[in-house]
Parts: C-alpha cells; sequence; structure tokens
C-alpha cells in the first residue's frame, strides 16, 4: 500500500518538500542543542519544563482522541464514522509520534533513553507513560493497516484485529489519564495537583482532537475524490461540542475551588495566567486569547445553523483547536512551576531554536500524517468509497 | 509463509495481553524491596539509620553560611554559574521563601532578615525518588537521598516532583565553560556532564570515609549545623530536638524532610 504515497500531484510533492524542510530547521536546531545542552532553551531551574513537555501534553490529547470516532463505530455501530474510522488511526499514529519526538528533545541525555527500559521502575509515571504510548503506537499503526489493507482488498479485516480494536478503546483513555497521572502526583505543585486533572485532560482533547479531524476532513476532501461524508463531519461537531462544555464546566470548577476557598496556593497560577502575579505577567494575553476563543468557539458551535453550514463549521474548530492548544500546549505546564517553591517568580520564555525544534518536530509529525492520508485516501479513491 | 506469519501474530497478541496482566500491584510492591546491596563499609565508615541534620539559625550568620556554601563548592567542585541556570547543593534564603505559608504577618526582625541555609532535605518519604524512571536517583538504607548523574536521562522529572527547590539541572556544559576558566579545587570528584540533573548526596563520599559532610566539618566550632543519626536516641541531634523547638520545611506535603531548624 505504501507505493501509493509515492504517486501524487505536484501540491503534494510540494507539501512534503516544505514539511522535509522544516523538519530539516529542526534536526539542525536539535544538533545544536545536542553540543550545547539545554542551555539554548529559555527553561531555566525554576522553570524546567518548557514548551517541549507542553507540546507532548497537547498532543497525547489529540492522540487519544480518535477514540471518538473508533468507539462509536465498533462498539455502537455508528455507520457514519466507517469512512473516518481510518483517518482518526493515521491522526493518532501521527500524533503519538510527535509525543515520542517531543519527549527525546526535552531530555538533557537522549542517548540514555534507553535507561527507562534497562532499569524498569513501575513507581514512576513517566515509566508507565513510556509503554501506553508506545503501545499505542503499535494498535494503531497495526489497526489501521491491516483493515485499510482489507478493504484495499474488498474483504472485511480479519477477525484477529477485532481485540486489538476493543483493546485501543480504552487504551486511548489510558494514555491521557497516565499523562495527566504526571502531573497531578506532584506535592508542592498546587496548579497541577487536582484530582480532576485526568477528566479535564480527556475532555479537552476529546473536543481539540476531534475539531483538528472535521478540518482535516474537509482538506481531504477538497484534495481527493474521496468524501469522508457530511453526516460523520457533523456527528463528530456534535461531539466537539459536548466535549468543550465539559471542559470550560471542568476549569469553573478549578476556579471555584481556588477563588471560594481563597486558598493562595490555589489561586496563585490562575492569578499568574489571567491578570499577572507580583508584576509578572506573560502568559496574561495567551490566557484571555485561550478564555475569549474557547467561549466563541462554543457559542458558535451551539448555533446548528453555525455547526451545518461546513464553513462556519471549519472556523469554529479551528477556534476550538487553537483555544485549546493555547491551555494545554501553552499556559498549564508553565504554570505549574510560577509561583516556584520559594514563592517567587521565575518567567519563561523559549528562543529561536527552542522554537525551531518545536516547528521541526510539528513538521515531522505532519510529514507522518500527509503520508498515512495519501495512502488512506488512494486506497478509498481506488475502492470508489 | 502465510502461516508462519499468522502464528508470529498469534504468538505476539498473546505476549501483548501477556504484558497487559501483570497486576501493577505485585509490580509495585516490587519496588522499595530492593535488597541491600552486598557489601560491607569500610572500617571507620560513618554508619546510621536515620541521617539528618540539625540547622540552629540563632548560631547562623553571614560569616558561616558563607563557610558552609564554600566548603560544599569546593568539595563537590560546584561551578559558579549566576544565572537562572545555577547550580546549587547548599545555600540561603529568607524566612519567607523557606517557610512559605508559615509566615507570620509580623516577624522578629532577626528572623524576618536572617539568612537561612537550604539545601536538599533527604526527605523520608521521597517524591523526587518517586517519580524517577531510571532509579537514577534512589534512597539509601540510611535515609540519603542519593543521586547517580551517570544514569540520569536529564527528564527532570525529579525537579518537578521536589518542593524544596532541591535540584539543578546541567544545563550548560560545567567543565568545558566554567571549569576551563577556573581551577577544579577537589581533583577527586567525578566530572559532571552536561544534561543531567545533581543536588546535596550529604557527602555520601566524605561518610564513607568516616567523615562528616563538608557544610558540617566547616561550621563545627559554631555547632550551627550538626549531623546525627535520628534513630540513635543518644545522638546529638536528637539531643537538639529534646531541648530545643524546630520545625521543618513543608512538612504538610508528607515527605517528611530530615533537616530540621532551630528557630
Amino acid at each position: 500500500m505504501l507505493e501509493t504515497a509515492l504517486k501524487g500531484s505536484k501540491k503534494y510533492w510540494l507539501l512534503l518538500l516544505v514539511l522535509v524542510v522544516l523538519h530539516g530547521i529542526g534536526a539542525s536546531a536539535f544538533l545544536y542543542q545536542l553540543k550545547k545542552g539545554l542551555t539554548v532553551t529559555g527553561m531555566s531551574r525554576d522553570v524546567s519544563w518548557g514548551i517541549y513537555i507542553a507540546q507532548f501534553t497537547f498532543l497525547v490529547g489529540v492522540a487519544a482522541s480518535a477514540v471518538m470516532v473508533v468507539l462509536p463505530y465498533y462498539l455502537h455501530n455508528v455507520k457514519e464514522f466507517g469512512k473516518i474510522t481510518i483517518l482518526g488511526e493515521f491522526l493518532a499514529v501521527a500524533a503519538v509520534s510527535m509525543c515520542l519526538m517531543f519527549i527525546l528533545v526535552d531530555l538533557g541525555k537522549p542517548m540514555r533513553m534507553l535507561n527507562v527500559i534497562l532499569h524498569p521502575t513501575p513507581n514512576s509515571v513517566l515509566f508507565w507513560d513510556m509503554i501506553v504510548l508506545n503501545g499505542y503506537l503499535f494498535l494503531n499503526i497495526v489497526i489501521g493497516w491491516v483493515v485499510l489493507s482489507a478493504e484495499r482488498k474488498e474483504i472485511p479485516p480479519p477477525k484477529w484485529i477485532k481485540p486489538f480494536i476493543y483493546v485501543s478503546i480504552p487504551w486511548a483513555v489510558s494514555i491521557h489519564t497516565v499523562t495527566a497521572f504526571l502531573y497531578a502526583g506532584l506535592p508542592g505543585r498546587h496548579f497541577w495537583l487536582t484530582a480532576i486533572m485526568a477528566a479535564r485532560f480527556l475532555a479537552s482533547a476529546f473536543a481539540a482532537g476531534p475539531a483538528l479531524l472535521i478540518l482535516l476532513c474537509l482538506i481531504v476532501r477538497k484534495v481527493s475524490k474521496f468524501d469522508p461524508g457530511k453526516e460523520a463531519i457533523q456527528k463528530v461537531s456534535k461531539i466537539v461540542l459536548y466535549a468543550m462544555i465539559v471542559s470550560i464546566f471542568f476549569v469553573v470548577l478549578e476556579l471555584f475551588t481556588a477563588f471560594y476557598s481563597q486558598i493562595p496556593w490555589h489561586m496563585q497560577g490562575f492569578v499568574y495566567n489571567f491578570v499577572g502575579l507580583h508584576g509578572k505577567s506573560n502568559l496574561v494575553p495567551w490566557s484571555w486569547a485561550f478564555a475569549i476563543m474557547a467561549v466563541i468557539a462554543t457559542l458558535m458551535l451551539l448555533v446548528p445553523a453555525i455547526r451545518h453550514n461546513e464553513k462556519t463549521l471549519a472556523v469554529a474548530c479551528a477556534l476550538v483547536f487553537i483555544s485549546l492548544w493555547i491551555e494545554k500546549g501553552v499556559t498549564l505546564v508553565i504554570t505549574g512551576f510560577i509561583p516556584n517553591p520559594f514563592e517567587t517568580i521565575t518567567q519563561y520564555v523559549p528562543t529561536v531554536p527552542e522554537l525551531a525544534i518545536t516547528v521541526g518536530v510539528w513538521a515531522t509529525g505532519f510529514l507522518v500524517l500527509t503520508i498515512l492520508y495519501k495512502v488512506a485516501v488512494s486506497v478509498k479513491e481506488e475502492i470508489g468509497a | 509463509m502465510e502461516r508462519s506469519r499468522r502464528r508470529f501474530l498469534k504468538i505476539l497478541g498473546i505476549s501483548t495481553l501477556g504484558i497487559g496482566t501483570i497486576s501493577s500491584v505485585d509490580l509495585l510492591a516490587m519496588v522499595g524491596k530492593g535488597e541491600e546491596p552486598a557489601y560491607t563499609p569500610e572500617p571507620d565508615a560513618l554508619v546510621g539509620k536515620r541521617w539528618a541534620l540539625v540547622v540552629d539559625v540563632k548560631k547562623l550568620d553571614e560569616e558561616t553560611t558563607q563557610k558552609a556554601i564554600e566548603a560544599c563548592n569546593r568539595a563537590h567542585n560546584i561551578p559558579h554559574f549566576e544565572d537562572e541556570e545555577e547550580i546549587k547543593w547548599i545555600w540561603t534564603d529568607e524566612y519567607e521563601h523557606v517557610f512559605p505559608g508559615q509566615e507570620a504577618t509580623y516577624l522578629p526582625e532577626e528572623i524576618e532578615k536572617k539568612p537561612f541555609l537550604l539545601l536538599c532535605n533527604h526527605c523520608a518519604n521521597p517524591p523526587c525518588v518517586r517519580v524517577c524512571p531510571t532509579q537514577a536517583t534512589w534512597q539509601r538504607a540510611d535515609g540519603i537521598v542519593m543521586m547517580d548523574q551517570h544514569r540520569c536521562i536529564g527528564c527532570r522529572y525529579c525537579m518537578a516532583g521536589c518542593p524544596f527547590g532541591a535540584r539543578s539541572f546541567n544545563w550548560k556544559d560545567a567543565m568545558n565553560t566554567y571549569w576551563k576558566e577556573h581551577e577544579p579545587p577537589n581533583p577527586t570528584y567525578p566530572v559532571r556532564g552536561k544534561g543531567v540533573v545533581e543536588k546535596c548526596t550529604l557527602c555520601a563520599e566524605r561518610l564513607a570515609e568516616g567523615k562528616i559532610p563538608a557544610c558540617v566539618e566547616a561550621v563545627q566550632d559554631s555547632k550551627a549545623i550538626v549531623f546525627g543519626d535520628l534513630e540513635d536516641p543518644n545522638s546529638e541531634v536528637r539531643q537538639l530536638l529534646r531541648e530545643h523547638f524546630a520545625i521543618r520545611r513543608k512538612p504538610e506535603l508528607g515527605t517528611s524532610p530530615n533537616v530540621y531548624y532551630i528557630v
């Protein structure tokens, strides 16, 4: 099947070229970082995780969200999703690949990475994250490829794949739960120490991931003869809407607990985010951008006319995706380190090499995504789906 | 061909299920049970059951704190980076930053401005050890929280896990920057590489030779820092804690620090 990725229009090759160039820029920046050390980033003794780990966290959510099309199709026989499960699974593959790359570029000693396997440590949440992420990558590659191969031959998928599909459903939930546990179990990091962290992560993931999937479906329809189907897109848009409402509700729960109890360390993170703390306010514009975009997107999705019109739906989905990217991919991780354990504030701003590496990883992920989608779409066109 | 492929996939599927069913409870029980390493300490090594430090803040002044810090820096070749990437094992800060949440609004001036010495608390229940994915940081039977810079992968999870800010990361290569221009004071201390975490190890290498920690030794005359075994009722630290009211940093987090402050 992979040969289908070798034949494509000029535009397809141009897109691949752009992504390869961005990958190259990121890779060179990474070599520079390897040589100089993580000093080339904006991270510090106080803010010891930055944009890499934040991107990782956000993308775990995008990966997990594949379950939002897989579950209805395989457990509830929602037929509309039959055409797009492959798009969800291949999106998961690309997203998990990016997660693993973001972890890799964040390590101080990436060459020692396999120590995690050589000295397995079950009391570390990071150990479990390694297991669930790699397992999820494996599951989605196998399921996606096997089901698509069968589809190409126009035969039903082999029976042995069914258990893998069923396992992949709770597995998707597990990757984001374990990722939330990375943060939610640390004493002294008040902003992260919340029992609803995993629930918040899953809710925002099930909004951001499917929103991206809708945008990808619209692009696929535009550039190929394969139509993912208006009904499927409409169904996914309702998932985005409900998940977005739950996400905002969870943020409100956090705000209530913090500000009604008036306990300083419950409030500090949110104060830093939305108005600034001790005169430090780097994330204030970002936090408001998140809040405003999230509310506008939700209101748009609530109006059936806006949701049914695919042009306005695309705008709403873009707002959902960007707002939740800000929440998880910018503010959530960094604010966990503010204030530091001494109640003072060191702010964080990513550097140019750090941003180049970040863009490079995203580009590599989209390179994987483009190739996988090309294969999927070619098969769909071939069989006239 | 087809048959063997199918067989391979079957085996693969079965082994995946197998991994999934190992109960996490068993796995959790496996940790912490680690047997004692089979070695006998040197005859003159200091051995204890739960090492602790008692810092008598009344006896601390600018000069004593500097002596303690300097002794540590020399013993471990700690570079002086004066920026947000600094490396420090022992340092000073004011009461309100050392004991956030316990600040009285109107503190006696001598407490408010006093330099408090800070270092790793060698917690009895250390979160850094719990989160480390490679056991590069671990707890010894005598309570010391150790750090193996040569196993560390530099994920910095321990830095997020430590509520005391006791851990430093080698953002740059100290050997090729700072120590290129300065003479490392202790040629016996191992070279630190970039990209790994480090912290106070309570001078484990000195204890093995029967010496007390460098910071304690440096201020021995003033008795501003006292080192001893908390499990030994006759130890000097127990004596001090019996006679004075002492506090610990953030006890509410349940990490059970082993550094006490007499205020």
